[in-house]
């Protein structure tokens, strides 16, 4: 399986390198505090002598105060408040930063969660030049992304860790998010708004490619679907047309164009199936048409009872959508 | 307390006449005529009087019938902490399912119904209702009366609490547990995605412990704010007092909210009203505002109780009076308000205006003020003071250290940029757990070994005591501490698996390590506790030499509290006795349940009461509450039918009997 990177302290955008400036103010910061609060508990502890507990209680600070202890004691507490409100200037901070993202010439991308897969949207000003994917975002590097977010059903959540933290997916409520990927590389990203059964088995890589190389990916996307080569592909076509695939599937160049599962145009150029539940290959592909469920129980996929050398043509047919 | 000092009469003090007054074998012990008056000391005519008048019948119709607050108060503690185990060991369930990856221990449906039931029984069934249950306990004691103000309604409460987490629980056996998340987020707890009956008996839990929780705090804040022991000002009541004041308050004003959502999720699934369903124009955010309104002020009304014995642990075995008293109940008040300010950051991955989320940066940040004041409070407690280093300090010093790290995180995920990276992953997990646990949990094992002598007469047992606090504390850091790195590695919360190629493999078995050592430390409890209990040191009155007014008192003490209510000249009126002082009140009568109402600034005392008697009522009306409930949820009908057995419980424990009437009215004669 790919693992691709997702790591909030290894940043590859502008975004996430942002946060990781704001990580490094807050872990030191943290630190310190942590460690002298410590030092001054264990100095307590260590300097007050030890008495038994039917000791007579030292009872004078009821009538009399205490001006030195007071005076650190006060000390303390505004140092504290000094350090948070650099804090708080740190974080400000940030929080401008990620929104200055410079947006020009920015690619836009219609991102729908799903129960438990993503639908990704291509969009365009030219309608012939849209298309569909799922559970993959391919980005050029150094083009800043706005991507619109839709939930579909329950809420989920967009977070690839080494782009950009997170937002929501709210159905009823339409939100964006910016990043930049400034770093060729596969990242890996998965939902993160727990969104039920198959929560764990949600996610979506984010492909940064050098802009050549996403021209020529996304000028692929575009095409229809390349039409059956041999007698095998053609039944798998057939097939994938005649039996229950069709109900929720499309696959553009032929009549599967249901929209309730992720677009198989161009299935064979993606790293895996079911949203990252198993690798694309021929024979993970084969058991999971027989029976996703037993990879992720609880998919809306159902399985399909198929003989042997059907199973082999559908197989065949899916393989060639590259 | 002892009588020999002087004493003040109570017996001038005017009889409230609105209660029923109650008067049963004690009649016996003071002959016809005259009313016998307490005030005369332990082994008096009059103590043995109050004993026959405030000890319930035995059996198991006494047991049903009580409403002591002790009693209510252990009830409250012990069904707690069992579900606090219970709800462990689901936790436990989940860390061998994480412990490698594309692990098979357990499924998804299986596994969603464990972290709800975790998270709900955790906060709802146990954190909520054992503070709570510490206060019915400890704050009449503490206060120096003899039950809380509202008996009745806390043992309905407790009740409705038993009742509402025993059906949560037998839904789980039956496959109906909830599975939506402890936060049951619509629409994934809606009708539409939120299929069977499990988010309904999550719902009617959360009706059933809301209640509950009202009920218990609007009974301790009328304890608190109306029968003090006179003298006990504002300014001389005890630090745990006042921690439960606040929560109080804080519960009244949060708890709502949350049961407001529920029920508007409820209509939603039983009248299939569109609240929270888009499609119609309802909003699926205002659950998030209504849930986490509650939501967050629950963790801090879950945390000053804590707070407030680890303040009245600390000068105890410091041996001095609190350094900076009214800083504290300065930061446990701001702390309160504050709290209320803090919702939104569970909702920073939302689509909310960014303006307003800093706002919710600030005032995250603005809350760690008064904590860090407490936390220097104590520690120059410590430093001036001369240390006894018991288990309940022991415990207060692991709390130091992890609630520390808890707040320090906790400080980091306020702010909005780097919370957009940890919510909602392991990161966040782990600091909820630092919080929590460390700063709930340890005070609470803290104080059930400074308080378990008060409530059973017995000493917990101190060796086991340091071994579990280890255990516990270096279990504790090995199962929680790797997970902040988890979440930094991009592990979300509530997955069920993961795969190898995500390298979570590793710190994931070593939190699976460390839950192991955690589960060995509460087990040296039990053990520690089901020992003691039998043949533990005795503890006498007093064993810690504290400053406070449960420790003026029999241990366990007896149904009527304190032989005669004690006067309160200073802030540790244990430690601090003016010769020329009174030293108790004397003059209510022993022959029914009264009581000594105080005035609310100076504890001045002015009007007598009469407690309610104990009645078997509060567990039926309860009863009615949950089957009307389960009722609704079945059929719409059931809303409105179902409302007839509550009613007719209602009814009839509020009947008035003649015969107390009748007692009520003698005692409302000058004496």
């Amino acid at each position: 399986m790919i693992g691709g990177l997702h790591d909030v302290l290894m940043p590859a955008g502008a975004q996430a390198q942002a946060i990781l400036a704001l990580w490094h103010w807050l872990l030191p910061i943290c630190t310190l505090v942590f460690v002298a609060i410590m030092a001054a508990l264990w100095l307590a502890v260590r300097r007050a002598p030890r008495v038994a507990q039917d000791d007579t209680p030292d009872v004078s600070s009821l009538f009399e105060r205490e001006p030195k202890v007071t005076r650190t004691v006060w000390i303390a507490v505004a140092v504290s408040t000094v350090l948070l409100l650099a804090l708080l200037a740190a974080s400000v901070f940030t929080d401008r930063a990620i929104a200055r993202l410079p947006l020009a010439n920015a690619l836009h991308i219609e991102l729908t969660g799903y129960q438990w897969w993503w639908a990704v949207r291509y969009d365009d000003a030219d309608p012939s030049r849209i298309f569909t994917t799922a559970n993959e975002l391919h980005v050029p590097v150094g083009r800043p992304v706005i991507v619109s977010l839709a939930g579909a059903d329950v809420i989920h959540s967009f977070w690839v860790p080494s782009l950009h933290g997170k937002k929501d997916l709210i159905p009823g409520r339409d939100a964006t998010v910016s990043f930049r990927a400034d770093r060729p590389g596969i990242y890996r990203g998965q939902c993160a708004e727990y969104c039920g059964y198959q929560h764990a088995h949600m996610v979506l890589y984010v492909v940064a490619d050098a802009p050549d190389v996403y021209e020529r990916w996304a000028a692929q996307q575009r095409k229809p679907a390349v039409a059956p080569v041999n007698d095998e592909q053609a039944r798998g076509r057939d097939l994938f047309v005649a039996k229950s695939c069709a109900m929720c599937h499309a696959i553009n160049g032929t009549s599967a164009q249901a929209r309730n599962a992720p677009d198989l145009t161009h299935v064979a150029s993606r790293m895996t199936i079911g949203a990252g539940t198993l690798e694309n290959s021929v024979s993970a592909r084969a058991a999971w048409i027989l029976d996703p469920q037993q990879f992720k129980p609880g998919a809306k996929m159902p399985g399909e009872n198929l003989a042997p050398e059907e199973l082999a043509a559908l197989n065949a047919y899916l393989g060639s959508l590259s | 307390m002892s009588a020999d000092a002087g004493s003040v009469s109570a017996a001038g003090v005017p009889l409230e006449r609105s209660q029923r007054a109650r008067r049963k074998r004690a009649d016996a012990v003071a002959g016809s005529g005259e009313v016998l008056r307490d005030g005369a000391g332990w082994g008096s005519r009059a103590a043995l009087a109050l004993d026959h008048t405030w000890r319930d019948e035995s059996g198991f119709i006494g047991w049903l019938r009580t409403n002591d607050h002790k009693r209510i108060g252990k009830r409250f503690v012990v069904t707690a902490f069992l579900f606090f185990c219970a709800a462990g060991i689901l936790a436990a369930v989940m860390r061998m399912q994480l412990a490698s990856p594309d692990n098979h221990v357990v499924g998804p449906d299986f596994y969603d119904q464990l972290f709800t039931m975790h998270g709900t029984t955790m906060m709802f069934i146990f954190a909520v209702p054992i503070m709570q249950g510490m206060g019915v306990y400890l704050v009449p004691l503490m206060v120096g009366t003899r039950n809380t103000a509202f008996p009745r309604m806390t043992a309905c409460a407790y009740w409705l609490y038993l009742l509402g987490a025993l059906s949560l629980w037998f839904g789980f056996a039956i496959n109906t547990g909830a599975d939506a998340g402890w936060f049951a987020y619509v629409p994934l707890a809606g009708p539409q995605y939120g299929i069977g009956k499990r988010a309904d008996v999550w719902n009617n839990l959360i009706n059933l412990t809301e209640a509950m929780g009202l009920m218990v705090a609007v009974d301790i804040a009328t304890v608190i704010l109306k029968m003090r022991a006179p003298g006990m000002s504002l300014r001389r009541m005890p630090l745990f007092v006042w921690a439960s004041l606040v929560a109080s308050m804080m519960i009244i004003f949060a708890m709502p909210s949350v049961m407001l959502a529920a029920n508007l999720a409820q209509f939603d699934r039983t009248f299939s009203t569109h609240f929270f369903n888009p499609a119609e124009g309802g909003d699926v955010l205002i659950w998030q505002h209504l849930f986490w309104f509650f939501g967050h002020p629950e963790v801090y009304f879950i945390f000053i109780p804590a707070l407030g014995f680890v303040s009245t642990i600390i000068p105890t075995f410091a041996r001095r009076p609190m350094f900076g008293h009214s800083a504290v109940v300065l930061s446990l008040i701001a702390t309160g308000f504050l709290a209320f300010g803090l919702w939104v950051h569970h909702m920073f991955a939302t689509n909310l205006p960014e303006l307003g989320k800093s706002f919710f940066t600030a005032m995250s940040f603005m809350i760690a003020i008064p904590t860090a004041a407490q936390i220097f409070c104590w520690i120059a407690t410590l430093w001036t003071g001369r240390i006894s280093l018991r288990v309940p300090l022991l415990f207060v010093l692991g709390f130091f250290a992890i609630l520390v790290l808890g707040g320090l995180t906790g400080i980091m995920v306020g702010a909005v940029p780097f919370d957009l990276q940890v919510h909602d992953s392991y990161f966040v997990v782990a600091h909820l757990h630092y919080v929590l646990i460390g700063g709930a949990v340890f005070p609470l094992f803290g104080a059930f070994f400074y308080w378990f002598p008060k409530f059973t007469g017995r000493m917990l047992d101190e060796r086991l005591g340091r071994w579990q606090f280890w255990l516990f504390f270096v279990g504790f850091n090995v199962a929680f501490f790797p997970m902040h790195m988890l979440g930094l590695q991009g592990m979300p919360r509530r997955i069920y698996t993961y795969g190898a190629e995500t390298g979570w493999g590793t710190l994931n078995l070593i939190a699976t390590i460390g839950a192991v050592v955690i589960a060995a430390s509460v087990l040296l409890f039990v053990v520690n506790f089901v020992r003691s209990l039998a043949k533990g040191a005795l503890a006498g009155d007093n064993p810690w030499g504290a400053g406070t007014l449960e420790w003026a008192t029999h241990s366990p003490p007896p149904a009527f509290n304190f032989v005669a209510l004690p006067v309160v000249a200073s802030r540790e009126p244990l430690w601090v006795r003016e010769a020329d002082e009174p030293t108790h009140v004397s003059g209510l009568s022993a022959q029914t349940r009264e009581g000594l109402v105080t005035t609310v600034l100076d504890a001045l005392p002015d009007v007598r009461y009469s407690y309610p008697s104990p009645t078997v009522w509060p567990f039926i009306a309860a009863v009615t509450v949950v089957i009307w409930l389960f009722w609704s949820n079945i059929t719409p009908s059931g809303m409105y039918y179902g409302l007839i057995p509550p009613a007719i419980a209602f009814v009839a424990w509020y009947w008035p009997s003649r015969k107390e009437t009748a007692e009520e009215l003698l005692l409302q004669r000058r004496p």
